[in-house]
């Protein structure tokens, strides 16, 4: 059992490093539905990598960075809300994606996982993937720290100053992306907004500057996710929604501690 | 007169084939202090970003020196209470050191906010603390949308004055948003009365007189004047009474 537990564990943690900070960025930058729009386009990408015997990884970040671009173009012109632009796009992928499950004959998709996440689909092949993708996210962030902080603090003034904003959006964008593409086998396509806000809003109670903030936000997800992985496998639960209540429980523990 | 450091050529702004701001032909020199007044949804706020950059005309040009640095004070952040951040980590994205940080503070009398949150600030506090950021970038032009905006009518006379000292000490031009013309009259080279296009400019005391401003903005001058008041002593930034031997 033990066995069982350890590549999941550490593809788990390793993937809190990027979910951690970049949540942060996701609740500073109201971000929260483009997330989702994502995640249902990362569902697409799912059923067209299957469907078109693609690689599906690949797919998944393909459709994301597609949705991604189309999202930014869209908002150039300013006659719609973001939202709305939003639900659009989301919707039309999620619709795309479930046509084309039901256009995969044998039932080779495990759609449930795909859904909500799949405990057995992570061997050490996906751990080492996942770590790797994870700490590239984390040391991207790192690395423009201070022109997305200034970003979110307010894009005109960091315009003024010479922040490529456009540029730092774009980026923003596809680090989300990419790890909506990495997260899904483990907490599934419903849930992943949930994992990247969740533990970001607790962190906020916490938090007296965006740093500690960002910390918190990691420090949350670890217990999620290890707390999730564990107790998904002793009492046999689905694995996403696992680690969403318990991001929830920590989100409820600092919304009672912290008032700041 | 040397070259300027930034100047409009018929620059139009135009959103869904309506113009924002028509015509517009200015330019601010170094050392120079200009005010825009004019009333709400003149497009005061869409001159500044024009300036900064931030929008482009639709019509026209804007001409700036090469390497233009430029200090911006937007009326209000558009960060939420979701980011945590303190005055002093604020002050830090500028990329200034510990010392000069606190001689803003200082200057701007608002040392005790250092440690504060920047969604716990007042309005008055929040035009400060983004007035110390845009000094501490060392500008050749400071570009600010209603710096007074918030701050209690005593403390705008010595926020004021600081702005208007500014020149000398960073060396630098200053584009302002105010609502009210004889409150900024005695430091300002050029005021700009605007109103979607440039209704006057000139010195202030020419445009005080002029009778586009009147038309515009009269009734308030008028409603100003009636009231005199006779003042026997100073305020200081948060308005206290500061007596003089």
């Amino acid at each position: 059992m033990i066995e069982l537990l350890i590549a999941p564990l550490l593809a788990g943690m390793a993937l809190v490093l990027a979910t951690g900070p970049l949540g942060c960025f996701i609740v500073w930058g109201r971000m929260a539905y483009f997330g989702d729009t994502l995640a249902h386009s990362a569902l697409l990408g799912v059923v067209l990598g299957v469907l078109l015997q693609f690689n599906v990884a690949l797919a998944i970040l393909l459709l994301c960075a597609l949705v991604a671009l189309s999202l930014w173009w869209l908002q150039r012109s300013e006659l719609l809300a973001s939202d709305t632009l939003l639900g659009i796009l989301s919707h039309s992928c999620l619709a795309l994606g479930l046509v084309g499950i039901s256009l995969i004959e044998n039932s080779r998709v495990n759609v449930f996982g795909l859904l909500v996440g799949d405990l057995l689909t992570v061997g050490w092949g996906e751990v080492i993937l996942i770590a790797v993708i994870s700490l590239l996210v984390q040391a991207a962030i790192v690395f423009k720290w201070r022109s997305l902080l200034l970003l979110v603090v307010d894009p005109e003034l960091a315009k003024v100053e010479g922040v490529p904003t456009a540029a730092m959006r774009l980026l923003l964008m596809l680090l989300i992306a990419v790890v909506i593409a990495i997260a899904m086998q483990i907490v599934g396509v419903l849930l992943i907004t949930a994992m990247l806000i969740i533990p970001a809003a607790g962190a906020r109670y916490l938090s007296t500057s965006p740093e500690r903030m960002a910390l918190w936000a990691t420090v949350g997800g670890l217990f999620a996710v290890s707390s999730g992985i564990m107790s998904a496998l002793l009492f046999d639960l689905p694995l996403g929604p696992a680690i969403v209540i318990l991001a929830a429980l920590f989100f409820l523990v600092c919304a009672c501690v912290g008032e700041k | 007169m040397s070259a300027p450091l930034l100047a409009l050529s018929e620059a139009s702004v135009l959103r869904q084939g309506r113009a924002i701001l028509k015509d517009l032909t200015l330019s601010v020199h170094a050392k120079e202090i200009v005010t825009v007044i004019g009333p709400n949804g003149a497009g005061k706020s869409t001159l500044i970003k024009l300036l900064a950059g931030l929008i482009l005309p639709s019509v026209g040009a804007v001409q700036r020196v090469a390497n233009l640095t430029i200090g911006y004070t937007p009326q209000r952040l558009s960060s939420d209470k979701s980011l945590p951040i303190t005055v002093d980590r604020f002050l830090r994205l500028a990329n200034a050191c510990g010392r000069a940080r606190r001689d803003q503070l200082q200057r701007l009398r608002i040392s005790h906010l250092e440690q504060q949150q920047m969604h716990k600030l007042s309005g008055g506090e929040l035009q400060r603390v983004l007035l110390a950021r845009a000094i501490l970038l060392k500008p050749q032009l400071l570009l600010l949308d209603e710096p007074l905006q918030g701050v209690d009518i005593a403390g705008q006379q010595e926020l004021y004055r600081l702005i208007a000292s500014l020149r000398d000490s960073l060396n630098c031009a200053v584009v302002m948003v105010s609502h009210d013309l004889h409150m900024v009259m005695a430091q300002t080279d050029t005021v700009i009365c605007l109103n979607q296009h440039v209704c006057c400019h000139g010195k202030p005391e020419n445009v005080s007189q002029h009778p586009e401003y009147l038309k515009l903005l009269g009734n308030q001058a008028g409603e100003l004047a009636l009231y005199t008041h006779r003042h026997d002593h100073q305020h200081d930034l948060h308005g206290d009474v500061v007596h003089h031997d």
